[in-house]
């Protein structure tokens, strides 16, 4: 297999190479420890929810619902400890949330055989509105005194490291570990690559499904703890916002294929850096949050355009009616 | 008592209708416009003034402006694929006739028609990227999404105050933003006009199919010359013009460009699509279905918008609505045909008194005897499944087979085998006219006639069509057996409207009355149903009077006379009932009584079970159907009778070996010959003092041989 041709990894290491290089030496004030740590810090949360979109587009899923899944169970704790519940039981009632969303996502899409895409974007839309209506008194869910200590997640550093760089670290070892070092992993790679012939050699493909969009909500939600220790508070406006194609362009980017079965965690590594730079650098630059937007906007499509060339689908699995 | 009832119940309750109406199309569509109905009423109970003209055309301009982008999804939907980049573009042409009408100040013709285009290259880049590249559909208008959403953000940063200062005041864009003929606003008129040339367009123009082929299964589209990529590349385009001119009755009537135009109008419109029934992944949809979803979802929203919902309830409302129907969509469409097929059997109430015995020592007409035991047989392991057998004045033997040929075995040794005719569907009764025409019942097609040279016309394969059956009941399914009267009317049996060829043993199962007769006029060509109600007709002879028309129902046991002409023109009676096995075809013997072939005897637990039809609906839903239990055809009996009904013979082939079973029966010059449809060879029985010169259609018609 071994041929000679750039394999898209490489192919984004080098992008990312030249474009660190170019806004080094073009760009005062990029290359500064300070800014370094800040570029690491603020896709943080953004490679954590990578890492959660990774497992499922390993097993050829999207969750266009994860920003849901990152707003609403951490706008629940800080809404519970803010009326007066303790830290561990909104904890724990944020980690039930999480996993009652993970488990509808993957009952729609392992046994309804509603389309991920179109699952996710639903329940999303149901568990922000949800949000909206039902759990939080304002758009911002606002820091408690029950709360201290917790922040500790966000802030702060640990031998010189901010700890949302360390959190992230920890994420990137547990899902690594999950999907190269156990059986489990070993089935998304099954299922992703070809959901048939995993089924036929006896894989419980739909538990596996379902167990996916578990693992990813939690995660989210763990995002979002992280998200909301750093900045004190829960925007869960969030969820309006562009963040999930920001996720998308992370996987993408960093050579996971949409098609499934392809990638690990070093690829969302270098997608989270690559877009780390690019968002620093346009921040630095003065670009509109609208311009920004747009150039994001590009740069995805260049990339999934880029993806569908590297990783063709492959018509002999590709389900009729896949979209 | 309890018997009574269960009769009655099972005749005046049409269990039949379940199985046929949920195998019609338009019950995919009739659902969503039941639920249309129910949200309408319940609206309109619950709010004032929901049903006023003001308030009705309020909502026509809202759906005629939705309706358009609804009609876009729908196109992409049914190719295959799907558009979320519906509401920035809503957003994006919106800016685009604002601007060039208020800041650039062009003509209106001039802002449509730039509007239209900008639309169309909007949707162009979808259609590039998805039809061209094959990039997934989902995730590049999602894409595509966000592009034209920061595009709009960037230009009215720029441009909302310019726009917001102009107030254009020209009739004809006021006429588009307000204006209404007869009450009917503008925008709703020209959806209308728009609906009619999409309905026309999809389920009468070649484009049309071509895109629903191609959403159906895109692969066969492809390996049969469709040009794929183009049509899915033009689907995107026409979402984008259908978009834009939504937004132009839009920008019409409001005249702004706020942030939030068209933020989550992807979610309706695409909740709106599935509510109306069109299938995810493509290849089902229509027009109708559109508009009906689109009004449900905009009845919805509205409602919740007046009885002061917040706008997170709204959203989530949709959003579950979506998932719902989403749900039920696709499980409709897995679990459709295993449905249809579990809930068509409709069995009935069929009671039937004790038979007579047919026991050796029993005595009486039907007692077995081993008559047929010594057989010649003709073309054995040659010829299969000839269900009726004829003979034509040089004695030469044509039978059906299951190949779709009528053979024809020449006389004097029926050695030699030819295929007399093809057809290609299943041979079944035969007769000849007077000018030695074969007319065939055939299976699945209809009344065939066949000249002596060969060559094979269709006579007729429709009736007209009876007002109160839900499934089509003017197509032939399963024409039986013929007769031809002296006038030259083709009587023939039609035994059932509810089954094919190859189910036929399911009737029997039901045991109602699905079976009618047809008469079909050779000298005017045209045909008409006779008779209907009937249980599975069969064979047809016409009687000696000439008047009438004597003919069995299989699983009624019994043989009937229908007078076609005289004084009882019109009415039936019975000639025989309660036969002791299932009738098949009818034929005249020399001298001048009829052959009657049984082709199956009855056993009691069928007899049992025809009385109980709650435990066969329930072994047709439960049990596979290999394992039902159906009428028996393996042994049977030809049996000879009278004009009063008196049975005055009967042969049987006690061995089993050669002709057990036996669906009709021929009589020519001393001879007796056997068909089965279940049989690989022809039966030649020797009658005792048989007219040695019989044969069947010059005595008809007055030939000599």
């Amino acid at each position: 297999m071994k041929r000679f041709r750039f394999s898209q990894q490489e192919v984004v290491f080098a992008v990312f190479a030249v474009l660190f290089l170019t806004f080094s030496i073009f760009l005062r004030g990029f290359l500064t420890p300070e800014n370094m740590l800040t570029l690491l810090q603020n896709v943080a949360v953004l490679g954590i929810l990578g890492l959660a979109m990774a497992i499922v587009v390993i097993g050829r899923g999207i969750d266009i619902s994860l920003i849901a899944a990152l707003a609403v169970p951490p706008g629940l704790v800080l809404q519970m400890v803010q009326n007066g519940h303790s830290l561990p039981t909104s904890l724990i009632a944020a980690l039930l949330l999480a996993i009652a969303f993970g488990l509808v996502n993957g009952w729609l899409i392992a046994y309804a055989e509603v389309p991920s895409l179109f699952a996710t974007l639903a329940t999303g839309l149901l568990l922000a509105g949800l949000g909206q209506t039902a759990l939080f008194q304002l758009d911002v869910v606002q820091w408690s005194p029950g709360m201290d200590g917790f922040e500790r997640l966000g802030q702060g550093v640990i031998l010189g490291i901010p700890t949302p760089i360390i959190m992230f670290a920890i994420a990137c070892v547990i899902v690594a570990f999950l999907l190269r070092r156990t059986r489990w992993g070993a089935y998304i790679y099954a299922i992703g690559d070809n959901p048939y012939a995993a089924r036929a050699t006896g894989i419980p493909s739909r538990p596996i499904v379902v167990l996916q969009y578990v693992v990813t909500a939690l995660i989210g939600c763990f995002a979002g703890l992280v998200m909301a220790a750093s900045v004190n508070s829960m925007p869960t406006r969030v969820f309006n916002s562009t963040l999930i194609y920001d996720v998308i362009l992370v996987v993408v980017l960093g050579g996971i294929g949409l098609s499934g079965g392809r990638g690990g965690v070093l690829n969302v590594i270098i997608g989270t850096l690559l877009i780390g730079t690019m968002l620093n650098g346009m921040t630095i630059l003065d670009i509109s949050y609208a311009g920004q937007n747009l150039i994001k906007g590009v740069v995805l499509l260049l990339a999934v355009i880029t993806d569908s060339f590297l990783n063709p689908r492959n018509e002999e699995t590709a389900q009729q009616g896949d979209i | 008592m309890r018997d009574t009832l269960t009769s009655l119940r099972y005749r005046y309750w049409p269990d039949h209708l379940l199985g046929e109406i949920l195998s019609k199309r338009w019950t995919e569509t009739a659902i969503p416009v039941i639920l249309l109905l129910i949200i309408g009423f319940a609206l309109s109970r619950s709010i004032d003034h929901f049903l006023s003209p003001a308030s009705l055309a309020d909502t026509a301009r809202q759906a005629g402006e939705i309706g358009f982008i609804g009609l876009g999804m729908a196109l992409v939907v049914i190719v295959g694929g799907i558009d979320l980049s519906v509401g920035s573009m809503f957003a994006l042409t919106d800016f685009c006739a604002l601007y060039l009408l208020d800041v650039l100040g062009w003509p209106i013709p001039a802002v449509v028609a730039a509007t239209l285009v900008f639309g169309a290259f909007l949707g162009a880049v979808n259609g590039v990227l998805i039809g061209y590249l094959r990039l997934r559909a989902f995730i590049t208008t999602l894409i595509t999404l966000i592009i034209y959403r920061s595009a709009f953000d960037l230009l009215i940063q720029r441009y909302s105050n310019a726009i917001a200062a102009a107030f254009p005041d020209i009739p004809s864009w006021n006429f588009i933003g307000g204006g209404d003929v007869f009450g009917i606003p503008s925008v709703a008129l020209v959806y209308i006009v728009i609906a009619i040339f999409g309905h026309i367009f999809m389920t009468r123009l070649r484009p049309g199919w071509h895109i629903t082929a191609i959403g159906g299964s895109r692969r066969s589209a492809y390996n049969s010359g469709i040009p794929v990529r183009r049509t899915i590349a033009l689907c995107y385009v026409a979402s984008g013009v259908l978009t834009s001119i939504g937004a132009l009755f839009f920008a019409a009537r409001l005249g702004t460009v706020g942030g939030d135009i068209g933020v989550g109008l992807e979610v309706i419109v695409l909740t709106a699509t599935v509510l109306g029934g069109i299938t995810l992944g493509g290849g089902k949809g229509s027009v109708a279905k559109s508009l009906v979803g689109v009004l449900i979802v905009l009845l919805i929203t509205n409602g919740l918008t007046t009885m002061n919902a917040r706008g997170g309830v709204n959203r989530m409302a949709l959003a579950g609505i979506l998932l719902i129907a989403a749900m039920i969509d696709i499980r409709w469409q897995k679990n459709r045909t295993r449905i249809i097929s579990k809930v068509y059997v409709a069995p009935t109430y069929h009671a039937l008194p004790p038979p007579p015995a047919t026991e050796i020592g029993a005595g009486g007409p039907f007692e077995q005897n081993d008559k047929l035991r010594d057989v010649t047989l003709i073309g054995l392991g040659r010829i299969e499944a000839p269900e009726d057998v004829i003979l034509d004045r040089h004695d030469n033997l044509y039978a059906g087979s299951r190949h779709g040929d009528i053979m024809r075995f020449l006389a004097p040794d029926y050695e030699t085998m030819e295929v007399f005719a093809h057809i290609g569907g299943q041979p079944l009764g035969m007769a000849f006219d007077r000018d030695d025409n074969l007319y065939v019942c055939i299976g699945g097609m209809g009344l065939y006639r066949i000249k002596p040279d060969g060559t094979v016309e269709k006579a007729t394969d429709e009736t007209n069509r009876s007002l109160h059956s839900v499934n089509d009941d003017s197509r032939l399914r399963l024409a039986d057996d013929l007769d031809i009267t002296d006038d030259g009317l083709i009587f023939f049996s039609e035994a059932t409207v509810r089954y094919e060829m190859d189910e036929w043993p399911i009737d029997g199962l039901e045991a109602r009355g699905n079976g009618r007769i047809i008469c079909y006029d050779t000298k005017t060509g045209s045909t008409h149903t006779a008779l209907r109600g009937l249980k599975f007709p069969n064979g047809i002879c016409v009687a000696s009077d000439g008047q009438s028309i004597l003919f069995a129902e299989t699983f009624g046991c019994s043989i009937k006379r229908y007078w076609f002409e005289g004084p009882k023109k019109g009415t039936v009676e019975i000639v025989m009932d309660n036969l002791p096995g299932y009738p098949d075809n009818i034929n005249l013997a020399s001298d001048g009584n009829y052959w009657l072939a049984l082709v199956g005897m009855r056993s009691p637990s069928l007899d049992l079970a025809w009385k109980m039809p709650g435990f066969r609906r329930r072994m047709a839903k439960r049990v596979p159907v290999d394992e039902w239990l159906f009428p028996n055809i393996n042994t049977g009996c030809v049996v000879k009778f009278n004009e009063q009904g008196k049975i005055l013979e009967s042969f049987w082939d006690l061995r089993g070996a050669n002709h057990p079973m036996i669906t009709s029966m021929r009589e020519h010059r001393g001879y007796l010959y056997l068909g089965g449809i279940a049989n690989n060879r022809i039966g030649r029985y020797k009658l005792d003092g048989a007219d040695p010169n019989f044969v069947q259609y010059d005595k008809r018609w007055g030939k000599l041989s």
